[in-house]
Formats: C-alpha cells, structure tokens, sequence
C-alpha cells in the first residue's frame, strides 16, 4: 500500500539536485504480491466484529453460535448448545495473588477466556475440520440461495485466528460425525500468510461432550445430575469448538448475555445454556461505553423496574447458579428451507456472463433453452423458449453460440420479461406466534402485536420482514424506543443506525399511532419493535454482519410490517384513550349527581336519594355505552383484536392467562387496509384461546405483573425427530426460584 | 362589583297582591323544571331542559316595532354531555337558591347569589362555581328559561344611576320628592317595577338622561331640571336595567319623551342604541326595556367645529374605536338611518371622539346653559 502511495507522488522539481531515485519499478516488482485474505483480516479484524475485547468476545459467541445451530437445522435436529467461557489467569496476575488487585486489573484490562460452544449437530467429518476452521472464506453457505445464518464461511475461523493472535493458543475442536465411533480431537492453528490450518494435535478421544463443561459451576453440576447438560445421548453426534481470546466479560447492552437472550427469543425451538465466567472473576458490570453504539437512540431498559421483588417472569428461562438455560420453547424445527436458483431479476450482466462460461465448460452442447431452465428459478420451458425468441436466436442455440452481443440482449429481456416472483420455500419467518412469545418471554409490556409479511424480493434474492411490538407496562415511557434486530434468526446488537430497519423505524409515522415522535428519530414511549429479516442473502453492510443495506425493497417491507403493528397499536391507543374520556366522563357526571339530587329533592320534595341511584345508574349505563361507540374513523371498535394482538392486563391479581397467537399464513399482500389486519384466525392452529382482555378505566396503571403465556412451551416431552431419546425435562420444579443475579434482557437486576 | 353579600330586606306590607301572584308564579315554573328533571331520572330518561339561545344569532331586529327581540332558538341542557354537566348542575342549584329567597321573601344580589350558591362538592376539591360572572351567566340562562324577570326572581343587581327632576313618587312606600334629593341625587335602584315604585306627581315635561354621573352632577348643580321642568338621570355608563326600566315606565305611563346626552364614541352611540332598541344579551327583556322613542342629543361629531371647540377635546379614534364604530354602523337600525350613517362617518373623518365633559373648555356651565337649552329649541337630535 504504502510503496503504491509513495510511486504516485509527483515527481520533484527538476531543480533539486541530485534527485535521489527511491524505487524503481524493478524494485517495487519485488515487493509485489498476493495478499492473503486472512492476513487482510488479521491487519482489519475490526471488519469482522473484533474491534474490541468485549466485542470479540460477543462475536466469537456469536460466530460459533450460529454455525452450531445452522448445522442442528440442517440436520433436523433439535439444536441443544452449550455456551461455557471461563476466565483464564494470566499467570502474571496469578502470580500476584492478591485477590483485590487481581479483581482491579480485571476491570481495567481485558482478561484471558475459554470460549466453548457445544452443540449436537451433525458434527464435521475429519477432513474437513482445517478447511472449516482453519481457512478464512471456506464454508457450505456462500455459494448457494439457501437461507442461513451464516453466509460468508469468515467467522469461526476469524475467532479462532483472533484467539490466535491474542492469546498464541490453537483452537480446539472436538466433533463426532458418526454416533458409532469415537469423537476426534484437533487442535489448530491458522498460518495467516497460507490461509492454512496447521494441526498440532490430532487424535481420537472419548471425551464428547466434553466432561470438563459439567463440572463448572453449582448449577452445571446440578443440571448434569439430572442429566440435563450434555447428556450423551443427546450429543450422541456434535461438534464442540473451544477458542482461547483476550476479551471482556461484561453485561449488558452488547453483551453476550444480551445476544443469547435474543436469539432464543429468534430461536425457540434451541435449547441454549449459557455458563458465564464465575462470579468474581468478570469484570464488574457497569455499563461502560461501547465503540459504536452507546449513543444511538436506543432506550436503556432497565429504569422502570426497580428492586420489587419478580417472581419468576417466565417459565421459560431458568437460572441456576453460574448457569442459565434458556429451554426449547417448540419441539418443532422451523421449516427445512430449500435452496434455489437465483431469480432471473436479480441478475446483474457480468454474474450471467459467467454463469454462461460456466455452463459451456459444464457441458458443450447445452442449450441456451436448457441453461435458462436449470439455472434460473422460476423460468419455465415456456418462459425459456419466449426469451430465447425475444434475443433472436432458436431454442436450440448452445449456449457456446450466445456471444457477448447476445448475452447483453438476453440480461436486458430478463430484467423486463414478465416471470413469477421467486419461490419462497427458501425462507423460514420465524411466525407471529413465536415472535410474539419471545416478546412476551422478553419484555414486559401490555400490548404486543406482531405482523409478518408476504415475502418479496430485492435483486432477484426473495426475503420476508417480521416485525413485532410490545408497548406499555413496565417499559420507560420517556425514551425512544427500542430497536431489536434480527437478521435470519441472528440478533444484531451493533450499527444500529446504520441498519435499514432502523431507519424503517425512524421513517414510519409513529405519530398516526398516536405516539410521540421526534422528526428524524425512533418514537419516543414504552416501546420495544423487534424486526425480523429472512433472506437467503441478507445484505449485511460489512462482514462483521451487524446492519441490514438499505435496499429500497426492503425498507419498504419493513415500513409496511410497522405500519400494520403500528395501526393495531393505534387503535388499542385510541381506544385505551376513549375509555380513559369515559372514565373522566363517569367522573363528571358522578361528581354532580349528588349536587342535583339535593336541590331537586329541596325544590320537588322528590328523594334525593332516589334520584341519586338512578342518575348514578344512568351515568354507570352511560359510560358503559362509550366503549362501543365509535372509533375516530367512523368504524365500531372491535371489541377484540385478531389474534397477532395480545393484550395483558396489567393487574397482579389476573388469573395467570394471555396468548400468543398465530396470525394467518399469506394474507393480503396489500396489507394495508384495516381488513388485513383483522383477518379471521387461521383454522386449525395450536394457539391457545387468546384473551383479549383490556383492563378498563385504569390502563394507566403500569407495574402490573402478567403472566407469560404457557403455549409457547411445549408441553411434550416426546423429540419429534430423529428417533433419539429426549433427555430433556422442563425444570418447572426449579421454576419458582427467584431470578438470580444474572440479568435479564429487559430489566435490571436492581442492583 | 360591590359585595353585597346580605340581603336587602323588602318591606312586604306595601306590595300588593300582584307580586305575591308573580312569586307564586315562579315558585311553579321552578318547581315545574326540577320536576322534570326528577321524573325523567326516575324513568332512565336523560334528564335535560331547553334553554333559550341569548346570542346575536337568536336576535331579531323587530323593524317595525324598532325593538329587538329574541328568537325562537333554544339549546338543550343535557346532565349526560361533558360540556354541559357543570351547568346543568349549576342551574339546579340556582333554582334551589331562589326558591329559599322567594320563601323568606326577601331579594338578593347577584354577588350574594353567588355565594349562596357556592360550596365544595363533597369529596372533591371542585367548587359547584369559581367566579361570579359564572354564576351571572347561569341566573340570565334561569330568566328565560322560567319566563321570568330578573325580579321576579328576587334578584337585584348592584344600583348603578341616578336621578332628580321634577316628580314624586313612592319607592317601597316611602314618599321621594325628586326635587329635594341634594346634591347626590335619587338612587335608583335594580327593581322599578310598579309593585315598588307607583308615580305621585310629576311636573316635568321630558325627561334628559346623561352618560356619566359627572354630567349628571353639572346638570344637577345648575339645577337645569328647575329651569327645564324635566329630570336628569344617568346610568353610570352602560345604563343597567333598573335605570332603564324606569325610563321605560317615564316614557310610557307619564308620557315623557327620553333625551339622551352621551359622548361623541362608539360606546356612546353603543348607549344610546340600548336604550332605544335593547341589548343582544338582553333582548328577552326588550319589550320592557326599549324606548323606540328615545332622541340622542349629543354630543355630535359636528359639535367640534359648531361650538368652535379647542383642539384639546380631541381623542383620537384607536382601532378598536373604529372597528367598532364600523361594525355599529352596520347595525340594521342605524344601517338604514341617513342621520346616524352622516354622524358615524363624520365622526370617523374627524378621527377624534370627544366627551360631554369636554363642553367645559367654553364654559363650565356651558352644557347646562348653552348646549341642551339651544338644542332642545332647535330640536336639533338623532332619533
């Protein structure tokens, strides 16, 4: 870089004696050569999410929490991870001894880590292992339309290199493809300057799962001996990666805690647990300012919910001591997702030039009609036969003939030729029902609604946006509102601002919803909005993959899943407004009753008690009338919403009761009339009766505690795949124990 | 507003039978409304009575008559309709209020209406009135929904206006010569109905009614109501309705003509105008009250350069003057007055109003002496 910098200088004036020659092209020729794509990532970690230690930290969490559970999906199986990082001493600092300074330095300086991910996916076959793990841009997932969470084959190959880098210490792998033979154990390096693994350790071992994982804390022990942590028979087959890294361990808004939370909220059918460092050892957890995003507009979450003692909020997560577990919600997969052709519409001129050579290398003599057959999606024989008319040639031209001329004819026919959309069995939304009980599971609201579009396209490649709401209850009601973000299942937690969705928050008009909101900002109220974007290529801005594109297509969708969340919440609002005008209206009129009793029964002699039971009577019907009156626009508020609406009732004594529910597959791509919005519930769906209940007169009243729906958790203790055993038991026993000091998503711990 | 909180103790034995009909007469019509207001609470029926519309909307100019008269329009008062439940309550209470004046048979004032009104509804911090000019409102809203006068309703006003001349009548009984009322005057008070005051004898030949008790103070110093065989009132301003009234009764049962001597403004013109043709606020009352009949005097816009006045009478017009100077002129009975459209736009092209005080840059006594005599002869006045 710097030689080129310093050949393209002007030359000096003449004038200068003896001009002393610096490089010549001889000797630049010299210098010249391949750069490695791992030493490029190695000088510009920060491209991959290694910024910082406390973020290296989330994003080798994240990378080998990712793979773990594409894999367990490709493989249908029910992904059961375990996450476990243990501080490591320093020796220095071990040396030392001193606790009090060993706990001072911590704080101030990254620390030492072991990061292992365990998972019962499949596992890796041996041969694979270095090119997986030890080389940059190597992975299943690029080449293909598939959607997945992982697309580049960068990130746990990244990590293990930043633990490399930082620490000098391989990374350990330990993976059993088949149940009926022993697990190999490998320990690799990367060369930086290869893009090569170099394996120091490679042998066969019984120690999958790994023992060593059991035994790390109070509650490993105690899961174990119920033989609820890595039992194997579960990881009868699976991978675990172990990565040692300098990192920070802290909680909080871009933690690892934070993005675990989120993925089983993206994920409910993976059963996750999560070990943290031992108490002591980790930093203290102080919000401390992060690199990027500290001072977006996203609300901290935590002010409103005070030291009041929480029962457990949800049955869902369980805490133990040094472990949390966050269960399977849905012993079902998602559906398996297809991988498709890429769509003629998204195809630029050079990617159909070779795609063509390509073709012609494959097979000399393939048609052009074949070629458009098989490597499009949605081009049939008809289709095919109509384009190759439209550019001049025959249907059966081979591709060999097709010059360059004839190729740019047939990239312009097929950005106008009218074909359908792309198929979209490559997606798997994750479902209003879901999100709405991960919002649920998450955030203490009184009011969620969710809406999942149709699919759509950008660039040829189909996506579908989701967005959720949760707004009320115990959310602080001066802040903007909270942006979750997730991108094929995966939270991101970084680059808010840059991120499409966001900018889909800040341009949707949340002040139709009858919500605050700034010019150019996110609305300000007690809001959580949660979107969601499935692709089988999400255009990530960066590798490190934290912020959506903005792609005009995709914003759109997204504007248009808020706004139908948004007019739910608007009417909900609005209706929530009339009823409190009616209380006031109730107030009124009781207040003057008593008055008007008096002085009719001074002037008629009539009771005055009597006309004050009927006048409060009249009054009582009265106001009671208001909540069927109608709406702003004309239009009887429904009593009841449709069922991606869930309302809690934010009083302590409710009966524990509220739904999710599964709005219906495929409704009206328009989407924007209010019909739309309240279609009829799908037949059939396993939602629980949804009570839609709306406190009256006092929904001002936050603070209530509402019960989580229990229909997210499926009951079944039956795997419904693959014919394994199921170790699995829901610890409800343990359920009632308090929240431990491990701090929840949304809330504060009240310390 | 004076605070006047006791009530005025209204000797009984001179009323005659007449009165007691009409309070027998507004004990019913009260009695009638709550009554209402009960039978449909018993029934589940929203409990409301109409109130007839006092606004410039509901008031007809009545030409041929020169009086104006309110329509046929009236509003709902609804318990049940946020804006209207204060006021529906307030109504009742008025109503109780004035049921107890006319069983004690005694009269209040507004101010003590007011209070007499006034607590804190139980258990709240609200009080059923805050100020008096709520409770002023709701008193004018009971005189026309009961059909009835402020009197009757045994409320008076605080007395504002004045009077001497040449006439003696009995006020409550008591004998008051008109001629020897000193230098203050004759008090005219809120009720002049027949039942109060009854006319004795009367010498005077018309009767000239002033803005301003200053004036009236001139007039009554100079005893111009000697000389002239008249009487000189005044009303303080805006005249309230017992001065009007009784000018009112003058004209009709002693056959008096009304001369009236205001200021060179639009207030002035505004005076003189209600007490010709009765108020927008009022106009329920008109019929008692306008004297179609009544001559405006003075002062004229022409009066500047006729009486060679200085400069220093001017006040110049600010634009309030002028707008409403405009809009008075846009009145129907003045719209299709030559007279009064001449007067209006002279006095806008001089762009100056002036007072009658002003007179006194001639003279002190030219008003007395010079001015109204001259002008009385020459007959030169507005109608």
């Amino acid at each position: 870089m710097s030689e080129a910098a310093t050949m393209e200088r002007p030359a000096r004036p003449k004038r200068q004696p003896k001009p002393r020659a610096r490089a010549t092209a001889e000797s630049l020729s010299r210098q010249q050569r391949d750069i490695s794509v791992s030493e490029f990532f190695a000088k510009n970690r920060h491209l991959l999410g290694f910024d910082n230690p406390r973020k290296a930290l989330l994003t080798t969490v994240k990378e080998a929490v990712d793979n773990a559970l594409d894999a367990c999906e490709e493989a249908g199986t029910l992904p059961n991870i375990v996450v476990a990082i243990e501080e490591l001493h320093a020796p220095a600092l071990r040396a030392n001894g001193d606790a009090q300074a060993s706990k001072r330095s911590a704080a101030a300086a990254p620390s030492r880590y072991r990061v292992t991910i365990a998972d019962n996916g499949p596992g890796i076959v041996r041969k694979q292992v270095e090119h997986i793990f030890g080389r940059l841009l190597y992975g299943s997932k690029f080449h293909r339309l598939k959607m997945s969470r992982g697309q580049q084959g960068i990130g746990i190959s990244a990590a293990g290199m930043y633990g490399l880098l930082t620490t000098g210490r391989p990374m350990v792998i330990h993976t059993r493809p088949d149940a009926r033979k022993r697990a190999h154990h490998i320990e690799l390096a990367m060369n930086t300057k290869t893009n090569r693994a170099e394996v120091t350790v490679d042998r066969e071992t019984d120690d999958f799962p790994i023992a060593r994982l059991r035994d790390l804390s109070p509650g490993t022990r105690e899961l174990a001996g119920r033989d609820e942590l890595l039992a194997p028979e579960v990881f009868s087959t699976g991978t675990s990666v172990s990565i040692e890294l300098e990192g920070k361990y802290q909680r909080g808004r871009g933690s690892v805690d934070e993005f675990l939370e989120l993925t089983a909220i993206a994920n409910p059918h993976a059963r996750i647990t999560f070990v943290p460092p031992a108490k002591g050892a980790s930093a203290p957890d102080e919000e401390e300012p992060l690199l990027n995003d500290t001072k977006e507009a996203s609300a901290p979450e935590s002010d409103t919910q005070t030291a009041e003692s929480e029962p457990p909020a949800s049955i869902t997560t369980l805490e133990l001591p040094g472990v949390t577990v966050f269960p399977c919600g849905i012993d079902e997969l998602p559906p398996e997702t297809k991988e498709i052709q890429p769509h003629p519409r998204g195809i630029e001129l050079g990617m159909l030039l070779q795609m063509l050579k390509d073709a012609r290398q494959a097979r000399e003599n393939t048609s052009l009609y074949a070629f458009l057959q098989e490597q499009f999606s949605r081009v049939s024989a008809a289709s095919a036969a109509a384009l190759c008319k439209a550019i001049g040639v025959t249907s059966r031209s081979r591709v060999a003939d097709i010059d360059h001329a004839a190729a740019e004819r047939l990239f312009h026919e097929l950005q106008t030729f009218k074909l359908p959309p792309p198929p979209t069995n490559c997606l798997a939304p994750i479902g209003v029902r879901q999100l709405l009980a991960g919002l649920l599971k998450g955030v203490k609201a009184e009011f969620y609604a969710a809406s999942s579009r149709d699919p759509a396209v950008y660039r040829g490649r189909p996506f579908q946006i989701e967005a959720a709401i949760a707004y009320g209850g115990d959310l602080p009601r001066d802040e903007p509102a909270r942006v979750i973000r997730f991108a094929n299942r995966v939270p991101l937690q970084y680059q808010q601002s840059a991120c499409s969705s966001f900018k889909a928050v800040v341009d949707t008009k949340w002040r139709n919803y009858d919500l605050q909101q700034p010019k150019g900002s996110a609305p300000i109220g007690p809001l959580v909005i949660m979107i969601h974007v499935a692709s089988v290529w999400v255009p990530f801005t960066s590798e490190s993959k934290e912020a959506i594109a903005d792609y005009d297509e995709i914003r759109k969708e997204m504007k248009l899943a808020l706004q139908e969340c948004g007019r739910k919440l608007g009417t909900y609002l609005r209706k929530r407004a009339k009823m409190k005008r009616e209380g006031e209206r109730r107030d009124v009129f009781e207040r003057y009753i008593g008055e008007i009793s008096r002085s009719c029964e001074a002037l008629t002699g009539a009771a005055a008690k009597e006309v004050y039971e009927a006048l409060q009577r009249q009054a009582k019907r009265r106001t009671a009338m208001a909540d069927q009156v109608l709406d702003d626009e004309g239009k009887v508020v429904k009593e009841e919403f449709d069922e991606s609406v869930l309302i809690v009732e934010p009083t302590s004594s409710a009966q524990p009761e509220a739904a999710a529910a599964e709005s219906v597959p495929g409704r009206s791509r328009a989407g924007g009339t209010a019909e739309s919005d309240r279609a009829p519930a799908a037949k059939g769906q396993p939602a629980a009766p949804a009570p839609n209940r709306m406190k009256k007169g006092s929904t001002e009243k936050p603070g209530g505690k509402a019960e989580r729906p229990r229909d997210a958790q499926a009951s079944s203790a039956t795997p419904k795949r693959a014919g394994k055993p199921n170790p699995r038991t829901h610890g409800r026993s343990s359920d009632s124990k308090p929240r431990g000091d491990s701090e929840g998503l949304f809330e504060d711990s009240g310390r | 507003m004076a605070k006047k909180t006791t009530t005025k103790s209204a000797p009984t034995s001179p009323r005659p039978n007449a009165w007691a009909q009409r309070d027998a007469k507004t004990a019913r019509s009260l009695r009638d409304l709550a009554d209402g207001v009960v039978k449909s609470s018993l029934a589940g029926r929203e409990p409301k009575f109409d109130v007839p519309t006092r606004a410039a909307s509901n008031t007809k100019w009545n030409k041929s008559r020169g009086i104006l008269q309110m329509g046929p329009a009236s509003n709902t008062r609804e318990l049940f309709s946020l804006g209207q439940a204060r006021s529906f309550m307030q109504t009742l209470l008025h109503a109780q209020s004035i049921q107890k004046l006319l069983q004690q048979g005694k009269t209040s004032s507004l101010r003590g209406m007011y209070y007499e009104s006034k607590h804190t509804i139980a258990g709240t911090k609200e009080s059923t009135f805050d100020e008096q000019a709520e409770s002023d409102k709701i008193l004018e809203d009971l005189e026309v929904t009961l059909g009835s006068l402020r009197e009757e309703l045994h409320i008076f006003a605080d007395v504002r206006g004045g009077l001497v001349g040449n006439i003696t009548f009995i006020d409550a009984g008591d004998e008051i010569n008109a001629r020897r009322m000193g230098s203050g005057g004759y008090q005219i008070p809120s009720i002049v109905e027949p039942e109060i005051i009854q006319f004795a004898k009367c010498d005077a030949e018309f009767v000239l009614h002033v803005e301003k008790g200053t004036v009236w103070r001139r007039f009554n110093e100079d005893r111009f109501w000697e000389k002239h065989k008249c009487i000189v009132t005044h009303g303080g301003g805006q005249p309230p309705r017992g001065v009007r009234r009784l000018l009112r009764r003058f004209h009709d049962e002693l056959g008096l003509p009304i001369i009236c001597l205001l200021d060179c403004d639009p207030w002035g013109h505004y005076i003189y105008s209600v007490i010709k043709q009765g108020s927008i606020s009022l106009a329920f009352e008109s019929e008692r009250l306008a004297i179609p009949e009544a001559k405006f005097l003075g002062i004229r816009a022409k009066d500047y350069v006729q009486c060679e006045l200085p400069e220093d009478v001017q006040i110049a017009l600010n634009e309030r003057d002028i707008a409403r100077a405009k809009q008075i002129r846009e009145y129907p009975w003045f719209r299709d007055h030559r007279g009064w459209q001449r007067e209006i736009k002279q006095m806008l092209d001089n762009g100056f109003k002036m007072e009658v005080e002003s007179l006194i840059k001639k003279d002190i006594s030219y008003v007395t002496e010079t001015y109204v005599p001259e002008r009385l002869a020459a007959k030169d006045w507005l109608e």
